[in-house]
């Protein structure tokens, strides 16, 4: 019993708090919980639709900017070759392009190699690909490896300006449809998430108000036989707090198992070269971490705002 | 112990409750406040823990001057001084032992100690018996018993006691006035709102006379000066 936490509180005085205070307060806010009821629950509710939210848009932006940089550190440029061209008009582009400063390599492959790919990159649903074997609509394509990541671009614009060239396909140009993307994602997700944020907090304010007003006479009498503001306080914010731990469990739950589905069945839906996700371990575990405190902070908020407006001493 | 100079208090009606009041109480002094209803005796008191606070004047308590007192540093005034009040002020849902401890909790006293000294209190206001009854289930003055038992359980430097045995059959009113007398004896400062010409009158102490907010009296070994 001779642990002491340091703690400091609105007033600027830090004090010793002994050990079993803290447990008292940890004991006091775990009552009042279980005197509000639906409030409590609605409490909980709150924090769960916001923290699910917020896993699924940290999931989707964490991945896509983990894909984004993959891409970006990629050198392959797909040069699409125009079905117009004869055989010699492709020799020479070739040679063109072998010939523009910091290309590295240049490979030929044929439609129905690019077919074949593309049949396999899609397993199963792949098959119903199978029937343009006969009438191959795809192009031929040289596929071209910059030297280092930074040139791509470069030399795919140069790519583009040679005869017999129909289309230049590199990393880069997926990546800014993808940021554009994920951009728009972030802007709604990031304003669905702050009104869902505060949503939670007022209503565990609301609670905690409850229980305040629920309480003021024992408050009151406590503040008479010497209790510090402090004292007063802490069990509110352990009630604030502990709402919010609770409201983040089932989102935990949900990354843990959702993730873990995803992560191990997104393989054999897409196989892509950038598309890879983040891995279950450690991801999965850090999301629910960075969950759980976010929690916390909104149950502490909520429980802030109502100890300053009606804890008034 | 005590000292205020020309103290006023107004409250927020308007009505004035204490006007221009000089006094000197010191340590271990026990101190009766009489004076007819209304005079501003409990005013008096809720000044000296500083539930309130005069519109004008100084309050100097156990050698801190409230006027400069922090919010923050008021809990530790209030642990100094033992109040009895005029209302009980318990907590319904708690049981008169945990109404008592309540005022060591807070203090962050250890289970033990509060456990020791819980029990030794409550012998001493004759409700040893009664620790798991909670508030509604005793009579008025056993009522105010545990609010005199939770006063003085952490040994304050002052008890204030607001009318301590209005509620009291004669015979447990001076049980009660053993208990304040005993605690004073061992150096307490007692101070004591009251009506009870009886008491004042039997048990000679000093007497301080309150009319419409002014003092009109400060007499060592008194004498009630009522007739009711
Ligand atoms: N909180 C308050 N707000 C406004 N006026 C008050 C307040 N408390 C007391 N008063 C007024 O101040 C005056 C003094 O009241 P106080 O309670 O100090 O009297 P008292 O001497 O304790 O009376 P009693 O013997 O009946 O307890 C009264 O006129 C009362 O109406
Ligand atoms: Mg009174």
């Amino acid at each position: 019993m001779k642990m002491e936490l340091l703690y400091e509180i609105n007033s600027g005085v830090t004090t010793a708090m002994k050990f079993r205070t803290l447990l008292r307060h940890i004991r006091e806010g775990t009552k009042n919980i279980f005197r509000n009821g639906w409030m409590t629950f609605a409490s909980i509710a709150a924090v769960t639709t916001t923290l699910i939210l917020v896993a699924v848009f940290l999931a989707l932006v964490l991945n896509l900017d983990q894909m984004a940089r993959n891409i970006e550190q990629d050198v392959q440029i797909s040069t699409l070759i125009d079905v117009t061209a004869d055989e010699d008009q492709i020799v020479q582009l070739g040679e063109e392009i072998e010939q523009i400063d910091g290309v590295a390599e240049v490979q030929f492959s044929s439609n129905d190699n690019e077919l074949s790919k593309l049949i396999e990159s899609m397993g199963d649903e792949g098959q119903a690909w199978s029937m343009f074997e006969q009438d191959n609509p795809l192009n031929h394509v040289y596929i071209v490896e910059a030297g280092v990541p930074e040139e791509t671009e470069v030399i795919a614009n140069q790519i583009e300006e040679l005869d017999n060239v129909e289309n230049v396909l590199y990393g880069k140009e997926v990546v800014e449809q993808l940021f554009q993307f994920n951009n728009y994602a972030r802007a709604i997700g990031l304003a669905l998430i702050i009104g869902l944020v505060f949503t939670a907090i007022f209503l565990i304010s609301n609670t905690i108000k409850i229980t305040i007003i629920a309480r003021s006479t024992e408050i009151g009498i406590q503040k008479l036989v010497g209790a510090t503001n402090s004292f007063i306080r802490w069990p509110f914010f352990v009630e604030g707090a502990l709402l919010g731990i609770l409201g983040s469990l089932a989102p935990v739950a949900v990354i843990l198992g959702g993730y873990y589905y995803i992560y191990n069945n997104f393989a054999n839906v897409i196989n892509f070269r950038f598309v890879e996700l983040l891995p279950f371990d450690p991801f999965a575990w850090q999301l629910s971490g960075m969950v759980l405190v976010i929690g916390a902070v909104i149950g502490v908020w909520g429980s802030v705002m109502s100890v300053r407006k009606f804890l008034k001493v | 112990m005590i000292t205020m100079e020309n103290v006023s208090k107004t409250y927020s009606n308007g009505v004035t409750a204490l006007n221009d009041i000089s006094i000197h109480i010191d340590r271990g002094e026990f101190v009766y406040i009489v004076g007819p209803s209304g005079a501003g005796k409990s005013s008096f008191i809720r000044l000296i823990y500083r539930e309130a606070k005069p519109t004008k004047g100084k309050i100097i308590v156990s050698d801190r001057d409230l006027s400069k007192l922090k919010e923050r540093h008021i809990p530790y005034l209030r642990r100094d001084i033992g109040v009895v009040f005029q209302d009980f002020k318990l907590l319904q849902k708690l049981t008169v032992y945990e109404n008592v401890a309540f005022a060591l909790e807070v203090i962050e006293t250890s289970p033990r100690s509060i456990k020791r000294r819980v029990q030794e209190v409550l012998k001493l206001v004759g409700l040893e018996a009664k620790e798991k009854m909670i508030p509604s289930e005793l009579s008025g003055g056993e009522q105010q018993r545990v609010a005199i038992a939770r006063a003085i359980v952490n040994n304050p430097k002052v008890v204030i006691a607001d009318e301590p045995t209005g509620n009291l059959d004669p015979d447990t009113s001076w049980e009660i006035m053993k208990v304040l007398e005993d605690i004073n004896s061992k150096g307490t400062t007692i101070i004591m709102a009251t009506h009870s010409k009886h008491i004042v009158n039997t048990i000679k102490r000093r007497v301080i006379a309150i009319e419409d907010g002014v003092i009109v009296r400060d007499q060592q070994r008194g004498d009630y000066g009522y007739e009711i």
